[in-house]
C-alpha cells in the first residue's frame, strides 16, 4: 500500500494496538436497569481499568451504527483533559465495528489522538434497532429505495439476508446443516462463557430444527439475539500499548466498505448473493501481510447464520463448494480446524453489534478465552456482513 | 380456477410514493398503466435499477427512461413466516418474496403470486410480471409468476 506518488507505505499495521477492553454485563432487550449513557460510561471505565490507565488519559472516541452517546458528554462525564478526536462511522449497523476501530486506528497512527475508545452501547427497551425497518406506519406514503420492497413485505434484514442466503446455498450445493453449523457452535462456546446471555442454555440440533422458521432458510436460532449492554475498546500506538499493563494485541489491518453497486435493500449490482466482504477481503489482507491460511481463529458476525457463512467464505477460510464438508458443528468449534465466534457471537454471547466480537478476538491473542485456541496467533474479526458498508480487521499477538 | 389472494398481501403496508425529487415519477406512472420502465443512460445505454440522478455505469446526467418487457428471471424468492410489520395480517403470512433480474445486474424485489406453499419454482426461471392495482392508493405494485411454459409446436411431438 505504497503512495501512488511514492512517499511512506501508507498503513496501520503493527503501528497500533489495542491496550484495554471492558464490557457491562450483557442483559437480554430492555432489562438494562441503567441508560445507554451510564452503560457506555461503564464500559469505557473498565477498558481504561484493564489497560492500567486513567480513564481521563483518553482523548478520542470512535463509534458506529448512529450510537446515542454522545462523545462530548462522555468527555466531560469521564472528565478527560482534553478532546482531539470524535468520529461516528457511517450506516450498515454492525457493518462498522471493525471500521470504527480501524477509525481509531487511523486516528492514532495519523497522530490525531493518543487513546482512542471505541464503543458501542444499547439500550433497546427504549429504541429497538430493528424496529425501525418497519417503523413507517401501514397506508402512510413512503419513498425512495423503501419504495420498491417495502409494499411488498420486504423491509427486515432477516428477509434481505434470507433472499442472498437462499441463492448462494443453491449455487454451492449447501443445505441447512452448514446454518445450522454454525449456530450450534455459537451455542456450544457460550456454554464455558459465564458472560453469555445463553450461559446455561444449549441448544441441540432438534430444537434448532423445531424453531419456528422466521424467513426460509433461517430458523428464529439462525437470527442473531437483541441485548443490552456496553462494549468499549482502547486503540492506542505500539509503543503505548507495550508500556500499559494488558499484554498488548496489534492492529494487522482494518478495511471498510463494499463491492461496486451492494446494498442490503436494494437487490441490484454484479454480484448478487454475496456479503459484500470480496473487496473489502482482498484490502485486508493486503495491509496485514498475511493470508486466510494465516487466520488461526475467526469472530464472525452472525446477523444470520447465512451472512456468517458467506462471510467465511469471502475471507478465503473455506472454498464455497467445500463448505458442506468443512464447516461443520466439529470444525467450528474452538477444539477443530476453523474455530468461529469462540465466545458464543451475537447468537449466543451478546448482539453488541459485533463489538463483543473483536473483544473476543482480542482475548484469544492475550490467550484468555474461555474457549482458548491453543497457540493463536492470528485473529480476524468480520462485522455485519451483507450490509454495506461492512468492515473487518485482523489482529496478532 | 386457482383462487388468489387479491391483493397478495391484505393487510396495509406502506404505499410506494414517487420521490419528492421525481427521479423515479416515471416508474410509478408507468407502472399505473401496467407497463414496466427501467432509466436507460442515452450515452452509453446501460440500464439501471433503482433510479439514479446520473448513469452509475459511466456517469452521464442523461439518464432517461425505457419501457422494457414485463419479464424476468428469477435471481432468488424465499417464504416468509414472521410478519415484521405491524400492518400485515394472519392471512398474509406465509408469503413469498422475489428477486427479479430484468437485465443483468438490475434487478427487482416483488411477491409471487398464488400458493405460498408451491414447490414448482426454481432458480433463473422465466417470469412475468402481473399488476396489481392499488386504486384507492392510486399506485400500481409490480408482482411476478412463472412465465407460461412455452406451447410445443406439433412438428416437436
Amino acid at each position: 500500500m505504497t503512495h501512488p506518488a511514492g512517499g511512506p507505505e501508507r498503513t496501520i499495521r503493527d503501528r497500533v494496538a489495542i491496550a484495554g477492553v471492558g464490557e457491562t454485563t450483557y442483559y437480554k432487550r430492555g432489562r438494562s436497569p441503567v441508560s445507554e449513557f451510564e452503560l457506555a460510561v461503564d464500559a469505557v471505565t473498565r477498558a481504561a481499568e484493564d489497560a492500567g490507565m486513567a480513564v481521563r488519559e483518553l482523548d478520542g472516541f470512535a463509534s458506529y451504527a448512529n450510537d446515542s452517546t454522545q462523545p462530548v458528554r462522555l468527555a466531560r462525564a469521564l472528565g478527560l483533559e482534553e478532546l482531539r478526536f470524535s468520529n461516528m462511522f457511517w450506516g450498515g449497523g454492525g457493518g462498522g465495528v471493525c471500521g470504527a476501530v480501524g477509525n481509531a486506528a487511523a486516528a492514532v497512527a495519523a497522530g490525531y489522538a493518543d487513546h482512542v475508545v471505541v464503543y458501542r452501547s444499547l439500550a433497546q427497551g427504549r429504541f429497538r434497532f430493528g424496529s425501525t425497518f418497519a417503523a413507517t406506519p401501514g397506508g402512510s406514503g413512503i419513498s425512495g429505495d423503501f419504495a420498491y420492497s417495502i409494499p411488498y413485505g420486504v423491509m427486515s434484514p432477516a428477509q434481505a439476508i434470507a433472499l442472498r442466503t437462499q441463492r448462494f446455498l443453491a449455487d454451492h450445493g449447501l443445505g441447512q446443516d452448514v446454518l445450522a453449523a454454525i449456530a450450534l457452535a455459537s451455542y456450544e462456546h457460550a456454554q464455558h462463557n459465564p458472560r453469555a446471555v445463553m450461559y446455561g442454555r444449549p441448544l441441540t440440533r432438534e430444537e434448532y430444527d423445531r424453531s419456528r422458521w422466521i424467513v426460509e432458510p433461517f430458523h428464529l436460532f439462525d437470527c442473531c439475539q437483541e441485548n443490552d449492554g456496553a462494549a468499549a475498546v482502547i486503540v492506542t500506538s505500539a509503543e503505548r500499548a507495550r508500556d500499559l499493563r494488558a499484554r498488548p494485541v496489534y492492529v494487522l489491518a482494518a478495511a471498510q466498505g463494499g463491492s461496486r453497486g451492494h446494498d442490503l435493500f436494494t437487490h441490484s449490482g454484479p454480484d448478487y448473493a454475496t456479503a459484500n466482504f470480496k473487496a473489502v477481503a482482498a484490502r485486508l489482507y493486503g495491509m496485514a501481510g498475511v493470508e486466510a491460511g494465516d487466520v488461526d481463529v475467526a469472530q464472525i458476525y452472525e446477523n444470520f447464520t447465512g451472512g456468517a457463512l458467506m462471510s467465511i467464505i469471502e475471507h478465503g477460510l473455506c472454498g464455497g463448494d467445500e463448505a458442506g464438508a468443512v464447516l461443520t458443528h466439529e470444525n467450528l468449534l474452538w477444539t477443530g480446524r476453523l474455530p468461529v465466534n469462540t465466545s458464543g457471537g451475537n447468537l449466543a454471547e451478546c448482539y453488541m453489534h459485533g463489538l463483543e466480537l473483536v473483544i473476543e478476538a482480542v482475548r484469544q491473542m492475550r490467550g484468555t478465552s474461555t474457549c482458548q485456541v491453543p497457540d493463536a496467533a492470528v485473529s480476524l474479526v468480520a462485522g455485519g456482513p451483507v450490509a454495506a458498508p461492512v468492515s473487518s480487521l485482523l489482529l496478532r499477538r | 380456477m386457482e383462487t388468489e389472494r387479491a391483493p397478495y398481501l391484505s393487510g396495509e403496508l406502506p404505499r410506494p410514493e414517487p420521490r419528492p425529487d421525481g427521479v423515479d415519477r416515471a416508474f410509478w406512472d408507468g407502472t399505473r398503466q401496467h407497463i414496466l420502465r427501467v432509466q436507460r443512460c442515452g450515452a452509453c445505454g446501460e440500464s439501471q435499477f433503482p433510479p439514479e440522478v446520473v448513469c452509475t455505469a459511466c456517469g452521464a446526467g442523461d439518464v432517461g427512461w425505457v419501457d422494457v418487457p414485463p419479464t424476468g428471471t428469477l435471481t432468488s424468492f424465499t417464504r416468509v413466516w414472521h410478519p415484521v410489520h405491524p400492518g400485515l395480517v394472519e392471512d398474509d403470512v406465509p408469503y413469498l418474496i422475489a428477486v427479479v433480474e430484468l437485465a443483468p445486474g438490475v434487478r427487482v424485489v416483488g411477491n409471487i403470486v398464488g400458493d405460498p406453499h408451491r414447490r414448482d419454482l426454481t432458480f433463473d426461471m422465466p417470469m412475468e410480471a402481473e399488476f396489481e392495482d392499488h386504486d384507492d392508493a392510486g399506485v400500481t405494485l409490480v408482482q411476478w409468476r412463472p412465465s407460461p411454459a412455452p406451447v410445443r409446436a406439433p412438428s416437436d411431438a
